[in-house]
């Protein structure tokens, strides 16, 4: 044995302490500053992965894949906008600014959604006329910061998004670092250049629900009651927040979980605030079907969507449709081990890079140097997004087919076990083998 | 003259109307009667037009208003002329919070006092209130002018960006990272040229004093956590 596996084979780390909780106690100690970064939560969370189909067999049968049809599209809007929204497939792209994001990286959520025949979302900076251009269904985000806000592009949205939170930060506002403040940012927000910009948590010009009802009266209004407006929150009390939207007057509902994306967040703030999408979706249905709106006011889900599998569980628990945002990002071309060599002068590596605040992304997504954007090609991002997103809409129908289903939507939590006793109780579905489902029925 | 009674016809015909423009490119002036303080009155005005507003009304009246010259003659509820890229508001009487908030363009005339919040995240909108102006007003307000001729109340321009602040009276308190600065030639004459637009050219430019960000938060330093 040599000296070193003999060292290796004693040292103990420690639970409390391991290494990366040192590393961040010598990093706050050194610098004085709490860790801002990108991406979602890493920590694990009860997740759709604990949840299993049961698909077809003896009192269920199953439906021929490739042909026998199975429905995909998604009308989003139809309580009381006059043009709701039509999608071929129940996965969007969810809002990502033109700040945190460059303008070709939009450029491409636009092109490649559109060709599979779905939606993308504006976000904190307002609308590009490359991403409007690309885009075929545009949501726009109305934020509290209400940079880059203004009649002409209200009027030019295909849907309104009332952003109320977000699921990486609930109760938290935005925030650019200077380092992407560039001259182009700067303008569409009124703000210097170079400076760090925080958007406000709340909006200014409504507080509560009560408030809010007339504020969505004021933008259905603008608007000549034509286009849905939506109402996104972070995941926490989903249940209640659900109910007061529906109250407000909202067209659809986006319920973001806490594993959800961003593009710079207090690191403490990612991981230790909100709730899993997987409670989230269930609440939110609940508080739906109570109020006979399940259906009727459509919800959106997203946080840490991956696989058409998370698409089916998420939309067999009572979703209309799911939003997407890191996953995105990955397709275009994030985290890309072509570019390893540039991860590693920056401390990185492909697959761990998080550091979206920073505006260095050797990628050139989340970045507003025109040197990096210049490196992502907008058509080869869209194609590579296109696919994605086909290979999520296929999988979803394969999974859904299993089950018996002609259309997605009609995937039910019946349709499901659950893996683990977490997993059971938070999406109320049965533990596998069981009938059990803590806190509804008896062991 | 296009007149519309709210008691007749509702917002929505009042406000489809104005969005008509078939109907609002050859109707120069409109009077709207029997407002009641009925919320988003007159929003999304794409025109130029006159407009009188005759009576009290509830929130958003003139929201993200272009191009439009409109006159309230009464009291306004909460966030009027919100989000206003250009034109000119004119309110008779008291605004509500929030008046003229994130505002990008044009001007807002508040004949009364304004409530807490006045001017919020103002982007490039000129504010001119005759009288007093509640606590929290410019907050995090960007560009443009908020001119006040009475008093500001507490926390005036809290984390202020680039925004330009004149008081005649007294400012109960200044927010943080607002401070004031000298009142330079430049700024006298910007501030008579807004008074003069707000139809208030009898009062003197001499008697008030400019407020603006001291930019210590523009980055974030761990020495001004106390600030945040
Ligand atoms: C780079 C980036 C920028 C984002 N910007 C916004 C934004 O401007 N507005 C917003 O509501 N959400 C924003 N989000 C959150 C997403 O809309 C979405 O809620 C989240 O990414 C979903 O979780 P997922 O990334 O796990 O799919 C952003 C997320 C990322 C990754």
């Amino acid at each position: 044995m040599t000296q070193e596996e003999n060292l290796n084979s004693w040292l103990k780390e420690s639970a409390t302490f391991p290494r990366h909780v040192i590393a961040e106690i010598q990093r706050a100690a050194k610098t004085g500053l709490y860790d801002i970064r990108g991406y979602g939560a890493k920590r694990h969370v009860p997740c759709f992965d604990d949840l299993l189909f049961l698909g077809a067999s003896m009192s269920r049968y199953p439906l021929e894949g490739y042909r026998e049809k199975c429905d995909t599209s998604v009308t989003i809007g139809t309580r009381f906008a006059k043009n709701p929204i039509e999608l071929k497939i129940p996965i969007t792209i969810a809002g990502m600014s033109f700040g945190a994001l460059s303008a070709p990286a939009k450029e491409a959520l636009g092109r490649g959604a559109s060709e599979v025949g779905t939606s993308t979302t504006t976000g904190d900076g307002g609308m590009t006329p490359e991403e409007r251009g690309h885009s075929s269904t545009l949501i726009y985000q109305l934020l509290p910061s209400r940079y880059g806000m203004n009649p002409d592009d209200l009027r030019k949205a295909d849907a309104i998004e009332v952003v109320i939170g977000q699921g990486a930060k609930p109760g938290g506002g935005g925030m650019l670092l200077g380092q992407k403040i560039s001259e182009r940012v700067a303008g569409m927000r009124d703000l210097p250049q170079g400076i760090d910009q925080r958007s406000a948590c709340r909006h200014p010009d409504w507080t509560g629900p009560d408030d809010l009802e007339i504020k969505i009266l004021e933008l259905r209004e603008i608007t000549d009651w034509q286009v849905p407006i939506y109402i996104k929150v972070g995941a926490t009390r989903t249940y209640y927040d659900t109910m007061l939207a529906v109250k407000a007057g909202a067209d659809a509902i986006v319920v973001d979980g806490m594993q959800g994306g961003t593009a710079a967040t207090q690191d403490v703030f990612i991981e230790h605030v909100g709730i899993p999408i997987l409670p989230a979706v269930r609440l939110a249905v609940e508080a739906l079907t109570e109020m006979d709106m399940h259906r009727k006011v459509q919800l959106i889900v997203s946080g840490g969507i991956r696989s058409g599998a998370d698409v089916a569980k998420a939309l067999a628990l009572g979703a209309d449709a799911v939003a997407i945002g890191v996953a995105a990002l990955i397709a275009l071309g994030d985290n890309s081990p072509e570019y390893e060599e540039e991860y590693r002068k920056l401390g990185t590596s492909a697959g761990y890079y998080d550091d979206y605040q920073d505006g260095k992304d050797p990628v050139g997504i989340s970045t507003q140097s025109e040197e990096l954007a210049k490196r992502f090609d907008p058509i080869l991002g869209g194609r590579k997004l296109a696919n994605y997103l086909r290979v999520l809409t296929l999988e979803t129908q394969t999974l859904a087919r299993a089950c018996g289903k002609s259309h997605v939507h009609n995937l039910e939590p019946e349709d499901m076990v659950a893996l683990t006793l977490e997993a059971a109780a938070m999406a109320k579905v049965p533990l596998a083998g069981t009938n059990w489902i803590p806190g509804v029925t008896k062991l | 003259m296009i007149e519309f009674d709210l008691d007749q016809s509702d917002v929505r015909e009042l406000n489809a109307a104005l969005h008509n423009s078939d109907i609002a490119k050859n109707q120069s002036k409109w009077k709207v009667r029997n407002t009641k303080g009925r919320h988003a009155i007159a929003v999304g005005i794409d025109e130029t037009l006159e407009m009188l507003i005759d009576g009290h009304v509830g929130y958003y009246c003139a929201g993200m208003n272009k191009h439009a010259n409109i006159t309230v003659n009464g009291h306004c509820g909460p966030g009027v002329a919100e989000n206003m890229m250009s034109g000119t508001v004119r309110i008779k009487g008291n605004a509500s919070q929030y008046a003229g908030a994130t505002a990008h363009g044009g001007l807002l005339v508040i004949e009364g006092d304004a409530s807490s919040r006045c001017g919020i995240s103002m982007k490039g909108v000129d504010i001119v209130v005759k009288g007093n102006v509640g606590h929290m007003s410019a907050f995090m307000a960007q560009k443009g002018c908020l001119v006040v001729c009475g008093d500001a109340g507490d926390a005036l321009g809290d984390s202020l960006y680039e925004a330009r602040l004149y008081v005649r009276g007294k400012v109960a308190s200044l927010g943080a990272d607002c401070i004031e600065k000298p009142m330079k030639l430049e700024h006298k004459a910007e501030l008579k040229e807004l008074l003069k637009q707000a139809n208030l050219s009898d009062i003197n430019v001499d008697e008030f004093h400019r407020y603006g960000s001291a930019r210590t938060l523009y980055n974030f330093n761990i020495d001004n956590v106390g600030a945040y």
